[in-house]
């Protein structure tokens, strides 16, 4: 009963008739911490500063082509340097290698990761997961050396049936007959098994994250795993999945050493994707040609540069908001 | 007013407490497989094959192996399909067909990535190791493409110019991507979200890119000197900003936010917090960080294409004259022609993949330690002796 006496009013207890109002502390910024502010905050200005000088670089060195040839430029698909430099072919080229190497990567790469988390053994699951980062983490000179080198023959037979059987599709013909290899479509596979490690690990890094209790319940209500993977995981982590696809894509449309080994290009434009001398790409002819070019050329070069890097920019950025996006709704 | 509050339902003790103790609430999973799946999934197989091989053979038309494949994985999807959807319903059969989908993009997935490293290993093992020393320790002035032996190639000027060029790349990336990360894990003003945005769009930048604004700020600039080690580690450093700026930052994210708040309450100011708490605290993980962004950049070739090129001769001097280094030596060994040339590019690529094998090891191991944990792993049995 003691305890629940009434207090004494505090007025009259304390000596100096104050009310009772918390103080208000000042946050404790000492000059030291305004100094370590500066510090980092003079890092991350460089960080930024770096992405404002390549891309103000590429838009100084890329002023001479643009006004030699202006709008003529991304409208033609005629390189012949220095005359005319229409970089259609070229762009054309990286978005057809990207997007077949999507078309393959994307459902092979969900359904590695749907294998890696529902199918495999538990005791397996990270030894699974750490191989695809490491596969992730290979050199793209090595897959290039391999798609070259190794793959091209096994390939080989199936370009030669797919031209004899299939050429009915636009996409598998030869610029001249009987001509095979050195072809964007050997050149997207190689670009596909490059970045299927990458969506794998981002798809079944959002799948895991899928509440446990929503699978169960699937299975528990008598759904069928693939019931379970159709109507549960895939809705949960098909943000995920499409920024996976992205960062893939975004990586596909850059990659270039792939490219610049297998690739033999004359950057005119065309469907067919089995043979030589069809189209090219933008990071094979900036790699190829720009040292041996002139000032003018470079230039026209630095504009596809820019081109390509302010894409894949775009496409990163997209790919990340969503990825984040779901790994906030997820925690 | 009749509900009784604070007592619950009499159920007995074999449904309120008998449950815990003797079956523990985990979740199961089925192990076998159900009964019939490999008769089924087998005899399909063997069906559609012999079914697509009296086909081609009845019309004379004939298939080269791709065709007759691509027509009895069809036949084969066909034939199992029906197969389970007569006899299990039509839900059973897209299980089936679904697990025949996962497992065979597994393997569509993963063949082609152990071919690699097979590939690597068996063709590079022979080139490394032909004279084996001499690999290591030569350079490739000896080596001509056309008339020379494995054994006369030396990769010493390429392995040179690769460690040093990514340790300047290291040097100059690693601070300024662990205070940037710092900065934004710190701050939450509108800076700090556009530096976020900026470092996440720039972990894709095309390495292509990297090469060639290198090239247009200081190769062309310095003329024919303008080719140096220097230009390509400025060039890594590109790439490697960003990559090591984003893992540190979720590197960050991970220490607890209790630990700062305890020193925050105790009246520590910010600047002690974060070099005395938070950046200890996650230093495993940071050198994690460092280490995978080494790796990441260790293989780069198409930054350097612009930034330097591939010389015969060792340049022990990163910031004066061209310095090789593997991922470009490999490039123009396969661009030259010639058997051996080839050969000591598989040689090449192998010590590149042992590389990058060694360093995600090494990431692995450092990083499997807790965040927090102030040891690192192979240093922990002397601190459980201790």
């Amino acid at each position: 009963m003691t305890l629940l006496a009434p207090r004494p009013p505090v007025a009259e207890a304390s000596p100096d008739d104050r009310p009772d109002i918390p103080l208000a502390l000042k946050p404790g910024r000492t000059t030291a911490d305004w100094v370590f502010r500066v510090i980092l905050g003079t890092a991350g200005v460089l960080v930024l500063a770096l992405l404002v000088a390549v891309v103000l670089f590429m838009c100084i060195h890329s002023v001479p082509a643009l006004k030699k040839n202006g709008l003529q430029f991304i409208t033609s698909d005629v390189w012949s340097p220095p005359a005319s430099f229409g970089i259609l072919g070229a762009l054309a080229g990286s978005v057809m290698v990207a997007a077949l190497a999507l078309v393959v990567a994307l459902p092979v790469s969900v359904g590695t990761a749907l294998m890696i988390n529902e199918f495999a053994p538990v005791r397996l699951r990270s030894w699974l997961t750490g191989v695809v980062d490491l596969l992730a983490t290979i050199p793209s000179i090595v897959y290039g050396l391999w798609g070259l080198l190794a793959l091209s023959n096994y390939l080989y037979g199936t370009t030669v049936w797919l031209d004899h059987h299939a050429s009915f599709i636009p996409l598998f013909r030869t610029q001249s007959a009987q001509t095979y290899g050195n072809s964007i479509f050997l050149c997207s596979v190689v670009v596909a098994i490059m970045i299927i490690p990458i969506i794998t690990s981002i798809s079944r890094e959002v799948m895991s994250q899928c509440p446990r209790e929503t699978c169960e319940a699937s299975l528990a209500l008598g759904g069928t795993r693939w019931g379970m993977m159709t109507d549960v995981i895939l809705p949960f982590s098909r943000n995920g999945i499409v920024g996976g696809a992205l960062l893939g894509l975004g990586r596909a449309l850059g990659e270039t050493m792939a490219v610049v080994l297998i690739l033999s290009t004359t950057n005119t434009l065309t469907w067919a994707i089995l043979g030589p001398k069809g189209l090219g790409s933008i990071s094979y002819l900036t790699a190829t040609s720009f040292e041996v070019s002139p000032g003018i050329t470079q230039s026209a070069l630095t504009v596809a540069g820019l081109t390509l890097f302010v894409t894949t920019l775009v496409i990163n950025l997209v790919a990340r908001r969503i990825v984040g996006r779901t790994k906030v709704a997820a925690s | 007013m009749s509900i009784v509050v604070g007592q619950a339902p009499n159920l007995g003790p074999d449904v309120a407490g008998g449950h815990g103790s003797t079956h523990p609430d985990r979740p199961s999973r089925h192990r076998k497989m159900p009964q019939g799946m490999a008769t089924e999934a087998v005899g399909s197989a063997v069906a559609s094959f012999a079914l697509v091989w009296l086909v081609l053979t009845l019309t004379a038309a004939g298939a080269s192996a791709v065709g007759f494949g691509v027509f009895w994985v069809m036949g084969f999807l066909l034939t199992y399909g029906l197969l389970t959807w007569r006899l299990h319903g039509v839900l059973l059969m897209k299980e089936r067909l679904a697990t025949v989908f996962v497992w065979g993009s597994s393997l569509v997935a993963l063949v082609p990535l152990v071919a690699i490293i097979v590939y690597v290993i068996v063709h590079g093992f022979a080139a490394v190791f032909s004279g084996f020393p001499h690999f290591f320790f030569a350079d490739m002035s000896q080596f001509s493409s056309a008339r020379s032996p494995v054994t006369q190639a030396g990769m010493v000027a390429a392995i040179v110019g690769t460690v040093e060029q990514v340790g300047l790349a290291t040097i100059f990336s690693v601070p300024i991507a662990v205070l940037t990360a710092t900065y934004l894990n710190e701050s939450t003003g509108t800076f700090a979200r556009v530096l976020g945005t900026v470092v996440d769009s720039m972990t894709g930048t095309p390495s292509i890119i990297a090469g060639l604004f290198v090239y247009l700020l200081w190769v062309q600039p310095h003329g024919t000197s303008g080719k140096s080690g220097l230009a390509a580690a400025m060039a890594l450093t590109v790439l490697m900003l960003p990559f090591v700026t984003r893992s540190a930052q979720e590197v960050l994210l991970v220490v607890p936010g209790s630990l700062r708040e305890a020193a925050l309450a105790l009246g520590a100011p910010q600047w002690r917090v974060v070099l005395r708490v938070v950046l200890p605290t996650a230093r495993t993980g940071m050198v994690t960080a460092v280490i995978l962004g080494i790796a990441r950049v260790v293989g780069e070739t198409a930054p350097l294409l612009l930034a330097t090129s591939a010389s015969s001769h060792t340049n022990w001097n990163p910031f004066r004259g061209i310095q090789s280094d593997l991922p470009l030596q490999i490039y123009s060994l396969v661009t030259q022609p010639g058997v051996n040339a080839t050969k000591v590019a598989w040689g090449g690529a192998f010590v590149l993949v042992l590389v990058v094998l060694t360093l995600f090891t090494l990431a692995r191991i450092v990083g499997s330690s807790r965040p927090g944990q102030r040891r690192l792993p192979w240093r922990r049995s002397k601190a459980v002796a201790a």
